[in-house]
C-alpha cells in the first residue's frame, strides 16, 4: 500500500508530535523532501510480506536481569551542574500545560 | 598503500617498543600531538583535543613501566574517539549545538576498556551531527576534510576517527557504524574500519542513534592493528542488555592464518550501479583473494537491495525516539518558551540541524498512528528478509565480498542538496547492519581520480576470524 | 438525583486500572535505590536521568514478581513478552518515552473472586514510573503555577499496572475489587500496597448502559482518588453525572476526569484532539523475557495460600461464619495470629471470636499490627485455656487479655499475681450467698413475696451483689445454681 502524499499539514502535525519548531522555509523544505524520501521507501510496502515475521532485533537473546542489588547512583551536584536551571536541588521548568498520561 | 604506515610506525609496533621500555609513552603521545598541531588545521578531525590529559596519562603508562607492570596490549597507544563515546568530565557533543559543552558524568564501557589496554586518548573526533549522514558535512562544528585531498569529504559518520588515522594524527580510532558510519569514511580515507557483530562491542555509552543498528568499531592503518583494537573492546557487558553473554573469542590469533580453501562469495546484487574503477579494484582483489588459495563465486542476496528502503525507515524511527530526550530540561541547550512544550519545541529546532530534523521527521511520520504497518513494520519483515538471505549465502560462502561503496569519496557541496542520493552512498554497507553482522573495509588501490577505493569482507555473525584472515590477504595483495 | 432511584432504569459498567508500586530494592532498569522519601535527585543515575548513551537492564525480582502474579491471579504467562517505547514528551520522564509493555506484555487473562463473584483481569505488564513535579506558585495547582521543579527519584521505580475487564457494576464492587486486590498483593509480597502513600494508584473507567443491555457505551476515565472511599464517592458521582447527561440528552465525550476530593466532584481535564499518538515500537535497548519452567516453579513456590481459599478453609476448618472469616482477613496478619492461636491449642472457633473482639479492637485503637503485638498466639491460646477449664470467666478473662496485651505477660501470670482465679468452690461460693442473704434481707423477702415480675429483679439484684462480693471471681454456672437452690430452699 502506497502512503499519499505528504502534505504541509502532515509536516505540521509531525513537527508537533516531534516537539520540532519549524521555520517556514524549512516546513516548505521538508514537505518536499519527507514526500521523496517516503516514496523511495514505499518500496518496502509494496512487497507482500505477510507471511514473514518482523525482526525488531538482530540477536536471538533473551532473558538478560540484572540482580536487584542497589548500586551508589551520580552525584547530584555533577548532575545538577549540568542542567539549564535548577531550584532547590530539582530540575526547572516553566510551567506545564497539559496533563501527565501512562 | 600496504601494511606499512608512511610514518612507518603500527599501533602494534607502539605498543611493543612500550611494554619493552625501548620507547616511552609520553614520547610517542607527544609526537602525536606534534602532528596534530601542524596539521589539525588543515583537516578538522578532532572537536577536542585533551592534550593535557593525554600527556598526564602517557606519565601514568610509563610509570606503570617503571614500577614493573604491565600496561596492556595497547600499551601507550594514542588513541582518538568519535565524539559520541561519554567521557566523564570531557565535553561529548556529537557535533551539536543541542549537545555543546555537555560533560557527561560518566564514560562508555569502550573508553574504559581501551583505557585499562594502556591506550592514551587524545580527543573527541567530529561527526555528522547524531552519526547522521554520510559526509561529516553535518557537523555543527564545520566539515572534516579529507587528509588525501582537502576538497574531498572524509565520509561519514565517523569522518573525524578516518581523517584522525589517515593524517597519523593517532594510529587508531574509535567510531560507530549504524549503515555504514565506519567503513565508508574508511574507504573513502584509505584505512582499515570494521563494523563488528552486533552484541559483540559494549554500546553503554555510546550516544544512541538507531539502537538495533548501532555498534562501536575501530579504525586503523593496518589489518593486524583493528584486530588488536577490536579484541581490546569487544566482550560481554553487563550494563548492555543487547551483549551477547559469551567470552570473545580474539581475532588478533587468526589474521596470519591465510586464507587457503576460504569459501569467498561475490554479491552479485550489489554490484549494480558501481562506478566502473571501484568495479575493477573489486575484481583485482578476487584475483588476489584466488592467488593465495581461496575459492571465489558469485553469492546472492536478493533482499539485500531492499535494505536501503528498510534502513531508512528503521533508523530515522528508532532515531526519533532516542533524540526525544534532548529536550531542554535536563542538560545541554535550552531556549526558553512560554511554556514546557514550547521550551522543548524552541530548544529542538534551535538545536538540532537539518539532516538531524529530517530524520526526527521521517521516523516520527513512520511509527504514527495509521502509517506503522506500512512503513516501520514493514521495514522490520524486510530485515527478516535480509537476514534469511544471507543465511542462504552463508551455506555456500564463509565471507562475502562487495565494493566497501559504490564511488570514491566525493567533493565538498556534491550531495548535500539531494538527501535521497547521500543515502544512497550506503548501499553496500547497510545490509550487513541490519543482519547484524560484521563487515571490514579494507583500502585497495585508487580510483580514477586518485581516492582510496575500499572493498568490504562480511561474515555471518561472530565470523570476525575469516573475515580478518580475508582482510589481511586482501591487504598484502594490495596495489 | 441520586443513583438508586434511576438504578432501575442505568446500569453502571465500571473497570479499574491499578498501578501497583513493587516492593523491590532497585529500579525496573538500573540499580538507583527504590526507596521513599529521599532528598531530591539523589537515587539517580544516568540510566534513570535518560543521559545520553545510558541503557537499560531488567531487575529480575520484577520478572519474578510478576511471575507471582501471574500465578496468584490465574493469568496465563505467554512465552514471550516484550517492551515497547510509549512515546511523549513530558518533563517527568527523563527520556520522553515510557518503557512499558504493550501488546505482549507478561500476564493476560486472570482472575481475581470479589465476594463470591469472578471478576475477569485482562493484563498486568512491567513499566517505569515517572519522576515527581512541585508546582511553583498558583497555590500549587499544576495549571496555575509559574513554573515547575522535578525530581527524578521515582523515575524508573517498577510498577505493574494490572488492567480489570469492564465486569464491575457499582462502587461498592469496585471498592470490593481494590481491597481483594490489595490483600492478595501484601500477601505474595510484590508491593506494600498503600493507596494513601501513592504505592497502588487506582483509575477507574465508568460509562452506564440501559439495564438489560449489553452494550458498551462512551467510556469516561476518572482519575486521582487516593483512598478506597474517594474511589467509592467518585464512582458514584461519574454514575449519577453521566445518568443525568443521557436524561437531559446531552452527549458524554470520550475523556479524563480529575476527582476533586474536597468539592466532591470531577473535573473534566482539556485534552488536545488527536493529539495522542503514543508511537509504540519494541523497545531494541531490552531483549524479550521468556519466562522458563525454573523462573515459573519458583514464582508458584513462593506463594503462600491466598485469602479467597484461605477464607473457604477456616471456615469449613473451623466451622465459623464466612463474615467471620471475611473479618480475620480483612487484617492483614490477623488470621495469622487466629492460626497461631490454633496451632497453640484453642479452638478455631475460640481464637476467632477473641482474634476479630477485643485483639482487633486493641489493634485499631493503637495503630498496631497483630506483627507487632506483645502477646504472641500462645499467649491468646493459654487464656482460651484458662476459659474453657473453668478457671477464669468471660469478664475476668477480658481484663486479663487487656493487660497481656499492654505489657505481654502471661495470661496465667497475671491471674497468680492478682489472685483472680475464678471461685467455682461449692462451699465458698455458697458462704457468698448466706452474707449476701443476710445482709440484704429485705430483698429476699420481696423476692418470697413477689409477682414474676418482681422476682426476676430481686434474683438479678442478690446475683449482682455475690459478684461483687466475690469481685467477680465467682463461676456464675455454679453461682446460678446456688442462688436458686437458696431461695427456693
Ligand atoms: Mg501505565
Ligand atoms: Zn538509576
Amino acid at each position: 500500500m502506497a502512503p499519499e502524499r505528504i502534505t504541509r499539514a502532515d509536516v505540521e502535525h509531525v513537527a508537533h508530535l516531534a516537539r520540532l519548531a519549524l521555520t517556514e522555509p524549512e516546513i516548505e523544505e521538508l514537505t518536499g523532501q519527507l514526500g521523496d524520501i517516503l516514496g523511495y521507501a514505499a518500496q518496502v510496502s509494496a512487497l507482500d510480506l505477510t507471511e514473514v515475521p518482523p525482526t525488531a532485533h538482530p540477536l536471538p537473546l533473551v532473558n538478560v536481569f540484572r540482580p536487584d542489588e542497589a548500586r551508589p547512583g551520580v552525584d547530584r551536584d555533577e548532575v545538577l551542574a549540568q542542567a539549564p536551571a535548577t531550584e532547590n536541588n530539582r530540575f526547572r521548568v516553566p510551567r506545564i500545560l497539559g496533563e501527565a498520561r501512562g | 598503500m600496504s601494511a606499512a604506515t608512511r610514518n612507518g610506525e603500527t599501533a602494534a609496533e607502539i605498543a611493543a617498543a612500550v611494554r619493552s621500555g625501548t620507547r616511552s609513552a609520553r614520547e610517542v603521545t607527544d609526537a602525536y600531538l606534534g602532528r596534530i598541531g601542524a596539521g589539525e588545521e588543515a583537516v578538522h578531525a578532532f572537536n577536542l583535543v585533551t592534550a593535557d590529559a593525554a600527556r598526564a596519562r602517557a606519565d601514568e603508562i610509563d610509570a606503570m613501566i617503571a614500577d614493573g607492570h604491565d600496561p596492556g596490549p595497547l600499551a601507550g597507544v594514542p588513541i582518538a574517539l568519535k565524539d559520541n563515546l561519554c567521557t566523564r568530565g570531557v565535553a561529548t557533543t556529537c557535533s551539536s549545538r543541542i549537545l555543546a559543552g555537555w560533560e557527561p558524568p560518566y564514560t562508555a564501557t569502550v573508553v574504559e576498556r581501551v583505557v585499562a589496554a594502556g591506550a592514551v586518548p587524545l580527543g573527541k573526533t567530529n561527526l555528522d551531527e547524531f552519526a547522521m549522514g554520510s559526509s561529516t558535512e553535518n557537523s555543527a562544528f564545520g566539515p572534516t576534510r579529507n587528509p588525501r585531498d582537502p576538497s574531498r569529504v572524509p565520509g561519514g559518520s565517523s569522518g573525524g576517527s578516518a581523517a584522525a588515522v589517515a593524517a597519523e594524527f593517532a594510529p587508531l580510532a574509535l567510531g560507530s557504524d549504524t549503515g555504514g558510519s565506519i567503513r565508508q569514511p574508511a574507504a573513502f580515507c584509505g584505512v582499515v574500519g570494521v563494523k563488528p557483530t552486533y552484541g559483540t562491542v559494549s554500546r553503554y555509552g555510546l550516544i544512541a542513534f538507531a539502537s538495533s543498528l548501532d555498534q562501536v568499531g575501530p579504525f586503523a592503518n593496518t589489518v593486524t592493528d583493528a584486530a588488536l583494537l577490536l579484541d581490546a573492546i569487544a566482550g560481554p557487558d553487563p550494563l548492555d542488555s543487547t551483549s551477547i553473554r559469551a567470552e570473545w573469542n580474539p581475532v588478533i590469533s587468526a589474521v596470519d592464518e591465510g586464507i587457503e580453501g576460504l569459501r569467498v562469495g561475490v554479491v552479485t546484487e550489489l554490484l549494480d550501479g558501481i562506478d566502473a574503477d571501484v568495479a575493477a579494484r573489486l575484481s583485482e582483489a578476487v584475483d588476489v583473494l584466488r592467488a593465495g588459495g581461496a575459492k571465489v563465486g558469485d553469492a546472492s542476496v536478493p533482499a539485500a537491495i531492499h535494505g536501503l528502503a528498510a534502513y531508512y525507515l528503521i533508523a530515522p524511527a528508532e532515531a526519533s525516539s532516542n533524540l526525544a530526550r534532548y529536550d531542554g530540561v535536563r542538560y545541554g541547550l535550552r531556549v526558553d518558551g512560554v511554556d514546557v512544550a514550547d521550551m522543548n519545541a524552541k530548544t529542538r529546532g534551535a538545536g538540532f540541524g537539518a539532516e538531524v530534523k529530517r530524520r526526527i521527521m521521517l521516523g516520527t511520520y513512520a511509527l504514527s498512528a495509521g502509517y506503522y504497518d506500512a512503513y516501520y513494520g514493514q521495514a522490520q519483515r524486510v530485515r527478516t528478509l535480509v537476514i534469511r538471505d544471507f543465511d542462504a549465502a552463508y551455506r555456500d560462502f564463509d565471507v562475502l565480498l562487495t565494493p566497501t561503496t559504490p564511488t570514491t569519496a566525493f567533493e565538498f557541496g556534491d550531495k548535500t542538496g539531494d538527501p535521497l542520493s547521500m543515502y544512497l552512498s550506503d548501499v553496500c554497507t547497510i545490509p550487513t547492519n541490519l543482519a547484524g553482522h560484521p563487515a571490514i573495509s579494507v583500502p585497495f588501490g585508487t580510483g580514477a581520480n586518485g581516492m582510496p577505493v575500499g572493498v568490504q569482507v562480511l561474515a555471518p555473525a561472530l565470523g570476525e576470524r575469516a573475515m580478518f584472515r580475508a582482510a589481511r590477504a586482501l591487504e598484502l595483495g594490495a596495489p | 438525583m441520586s443513583t438508586r432511584e434511576v438504578s432501575k432504569a442505568w446500569e453502571a459498567v465500571i473497570g479499574l486500572e491499578v498501578h501497583v508500586e513493587l516492593a523491590t530494592a532497585t529500579k525496573l532498569f538500573c540499580s538507583c535505590a527504590n526507596e521513599f522519601g529521599a532528598e531530591p535527585n539523589t537515587n539517580v543515575c544516568p540510566v534513570c536521568l535518560g543521559l545520553p548513551g545510558s541503557l537499560p537492564v531488567l531487575n529480575e525480582r520484577v520478572v519474578e514478581f510478576a511471575l507471582r502474579l501471574g500465578e496468584a491471579f490465574e493469568f496465563s504467562v505467554p512465552a514471550q513478552s516484550i517492551f515497547h517505547r510509549k512515546n511523549y514528551f513530558y518533563p517527568d520522564m527523563p527520556k520522553d518515552y515510557q518503557v512499558s509493555q504493550y501488546d505482549a506484555p507478561i500476564c493476560v487473562d486472570g482472575t481475581l473472586i470479589v465476594d463470591g463473584t469472578a471478576i475477569g483481569i485482562e493484563r498486568a505488564h512491567m513499566e517505569e514510573d515517572t519522576g515527581k513535579s512541585l508546582h511553583v506558585g498558583g497555590s500549587g495547582r499544576i495549571h496555575e503555577a509559574d513554573h515547575s521543579l522535578v525530581d527524578y527519584n521515582r523515575a524508573g521505580v517498577p510498577l505493574m499496572e494490572i488492567v480489570s475487564r469492564p465486569e464491575m457494576h457499582s462502587a461498592e464492587q469496585a471498592r470490593g475489587y481494590v481491597s481483594a486486590l490489595r490483600g492478595v498483593l501484601g500477601v505474595i509480597g510484590v508491593s506494600d500496597v498503600k493507596m494513601e502513600e501513592g504505592s497502588m494508584r487506582v483509575d477507574a473507567n465508568v460509562s452506564i448502559r440501559p439495564v438489560g443491555s449489553d452494550e458498551l457505551r462512551t467510556r469516561v476515565e476518572v482519575k486521582n482518588m487516593n483512598s478506597l472511599r474517594s474511589l467509592g464517592r467518585a464512582i458514584d458521582y461519574e454514575i449519577a453525572r453521566q445518568i443525568e447527561m443521557y436524561e437531559t440528552d446531552e452527549r458524554i465525550v470520550q475523556e479524563t476526569r480529575h476527582w476533586d476530593e474536597d468539592a466532591g466532584v470531577t473535573h473534566g481535564m482539556r485534552t488536545k484532539e488527536g493529539s495522542e499518538d503514543y508511537r509504540y515500537f519494541p523497545e531494541p535497548d531490552l531483549v524479550p523475557v521468556a519466562p522458563d519452567d525454573s523462573m515459573r516453579a519458583r514464582a508458584r513456590a513462593s506463594i503462600p495460600e491466598l485469602p479467597a481459599a484461605r477464607r473457604v478453609r477456616l471456615v469449613s476448618e473451623w466451622g465459623i461464619a464466612d463474615h467471620e472469616a471475611a473479618v480475620l482477613l480483612a487484617e492483614p496478619g490477623l488470621a495469622d495470629y487466629a492460626e497461631g492461636a490454633v496451632a497453640a491449642g484453642a479452638s478455631g472457633h475460640d481464637a476467632t471470636n477473641w482474634s476479630v473482639g477485643a485483639v482487633l479492637g486493641y489493634l485499631n485503637e493503637n495503630a498496631l499490627a497483630p506483627q507487632g503485638l506483645l502477646l504472641r498466639p500462645d499467649g491468646l491460646a493459654e487464656l482460651i485455656g484458662l476459659v474453657s477449664d473453668g478457671s477464669l470467666n468471660r469478664k475476668l478473662a477480658t481484663d486479663v487479655l487487656d493487660e497481656a496485651l499492654r505489657d505481654g505477660k502471661r495470661p496465667k501470670q497475671i491471674v497468680e499475681a492478682r489472685g483472680l482465679a475464678q471461685v467455682s468452690d461449692e462451699g465458698a461460693v455458697g458462704a457468698l450467698v448466706d452474707d449476701v442473704f443476710a445482709q440484704n434481707s429485705d430483698a429476699v423477702a420481696d423476692w418470697r413475696g413477689g409477682d414474676d415480675k418482681l422476682k426476676k429483679k430481686k434474683r438479678g439484684f442478690l446475683m449482682g451483689e455475690v459478684i461483687k462480693a466475690s469481685k467477680g471471681s465467682a463461676d456464675t454456672a455454679v453461682l446460678n445454681r446456688l442462688l436458686d437452690e437458696k431461695l427456693n430452699g
